[in-house]
């Protein structure tokens, strides 16, 4: 409860006492390109791959004739744009973008860099963590998009080449009874886990002690903490806006 | 002037820092001497309040630190300048970069007027031609130079460094000292040095606080530290042989 604690004062800090708009306005930046472009390849490789598998498995499990076969990329859709896409990509970014943090500002700690922020009477959790935070919210819906499309694009190439589905079925599926408000739900999913990975890790990063052992050990409580963290929010989510009134 | 009363400090069950009360002179380098683990780093982290102190009162030029409101700490930080043990210079940011840091969040001057300034301070601090560098890329005594030279680009009324020559070769640690020695004369800064090195001892400790186990154990200047009768500083300052001999002298 203590950490807990600590971590809403660590929130309240990023409020306070902080540096110009235009000194955060190029932090952001910077931190975009670091989170959102040093990234996109690998979502883009792991969805693409997560959608073809998809495809591949829901074909292979529905076998009776009477189910149509653009049921496959109804499946297909339906858990990518809620589950797979919004999720699973955010325990991917925990992995990555997470672990980079904590490690970040962990090193910066034991070097005595957040020390000299200090002396300079500069609030070194504002300056340093508020740019990571917004800069996730900023890129991780996007990334959520781009996953998307490229889940639903590998499902499309892998069904038309294997010809478990046909594109025109396949693109058919995709669009049938189609529930926009799962866009909806995904991007508010994303940009909660966007937050929680980013402040988790930042605040575990941030007060690392000791050497570079502990920075290590900072990066993986900052993996398994976000992780517990995104799913327990899921279904928090999932309860509160998907569950009939 | 800086005047600590009564700080203390624990970690835990460990208090690192018993009631120490004292004062730092304006002008020249105030040293905090003692053997490693003693608490001298602390003291200083105390100073400045990176570290809070459980008991005790700091004021810098008679304004209570300890006890001002934020405004307050950010006036006397932004007033502050210091040198940390590794440098820790932000090591995504060019040298360049490092020593204009605060300048570029805390001053309102054109750029080429940082540049101007950047480039004086390193040249002050004897660095040629090494702004576009990465700290990566420097040496242990760069590093340092470095650091000196970002901790004096916004005119500091106060400059702490702690350890400044650990890790540094005898000659480097002399120039070293000696720069801190001049800036500290030339800026009329109230400078404190945190070191266990008896040659910056001898070389620029013209008021010197003895630390043993957490207490203050002794203060004085340089002439008087071999003939202080304290066991515990005469250890400490004898644990050198060159040092035995001086005081055969």
């Amino acid at each position: 409860m203590k950490e807990v604690g600590k971590y809403f004062i660590f929130l309240g800090n990023l409020f306070v006492n902080r540096e110009s708009f235009k000194t955060h306005y190029k932090l952001v930046i910077d931190e975009c390109v670091l989170i959102g472009l040093n990234s996109i390849m690998l979502f883009m490789l792991v969805s693409t791959f997560m959608g073809a598998v998809t495809t591949v498995q829901t074909a292979f499990n529905l076998v009776a004739p009477y189910i149509p076969k653009y049921v496959i990329s109804q499946v297909v859709r339906e858990m990518t744009v809620l589950e797979l896409a919004p999720t699973i990509m955010a325990i991917i970014f925990a992995g990555k973008v997470g672990s980079s943090m904590a490690g970040n500002l962990g090193t910066m700690r034991i070097t005595e860099q957040v020390d000299a922020l200090e002396v300079m009477g500069i609030n070194s959790i504002s300056y340093l963590v508020l740019p990571k935070i917004i800069a996730s919210v900023i890129m991780y819906p996007l990334l959520v998009i781009v996953s998307g499309v490229c889940a639903l694009l590998g499902g499309y190439l892998v069904g038309s080449l294997t010809g478990v589905i046909s594109p025109t079925d396949y693109i058919f599926g995709i669009r049938f009874v189609f529930n926009e408000f799962t866009i909806t739900f995904a991007l508010i999913k994303a940009t909660v886990f966007a937050f929680l990975v980013s402040s988790i890790s930042s605040f575990k990063g941030y007060y690392t002690e000791g050497g570079a052992l502990e920075v290590g050990q900072s990066s993986t409580q900052a993996v398994t903490t976000s992780v517990i963290a995104i799913l327990i929010a899921d279904y928090l989510l999932a309860q509160l806006l998907l569950s009939p009134a | 002037m800086i005047e600590v009363q009564h700080i203390s400090k624990s970690f835990g069950d460990r208090k690192v820092i018993k009631d120490i009360s004292g004062s730092f002179q304006k002008g020249k380098p105030n040293l905090i001497i003692g053997a490693s683990g003693t608490g001298k780093s602390v003291l200083l982290k105390c100073i400045v309040e990176i570290v809070e102190p459980d008991e005790g009162l700091v004021f810098f030029d008679r304004r209570n630190f300890t006890e001002g409101d934020r405004n307050l700490k950010i006036e006397v930080r932004r007033e502050i300048g210091m040198l940390f043990q590794g440098g820790a210079l932000f090591d995504s940011k060019t040298v360049q970069d490092n020593v204009k840091f605060p300048l570029d969040l805390l001053a309102k001057m054109p750029k080429d007027e940082k540049l101007d300034r950047v480039n004086f301070c390193l040249k002050r601090v004897g660095l040629l031609n090494v702004n576009s560098k990465m700290p990566s890329e420097l040496s242990g005594g760069m590093k340092k130079r470095v650091g000196i030279a970002r901790a004096i680009v916004n005119n500091p009324k106060y400059l702490f460094c702690d350890e400044p020559n650990s890790g540094l070769d005898p000659q480097t640690s002399i120039l070293i000292d000696e720069l801190i020695q001049d800036i500290t004369e030339d800026y009329d800064t109230t400078t404190i040095v945190v070191t266990h090195d008896m040659n910056s001892v001898m070389g620029i400790g013209e008021n010197i606080m003895f630390i043993y186990k957490g207490e203050k154990l002794w203060e004085g200047n340089r002439n008087d530290v071999i003939h202080s009768g304290v066991k515990e500083l005469d250890d400490f300052v004898f644990a050198n042989k060159i040092m035995l001999g001086m005081k055969g002298k």
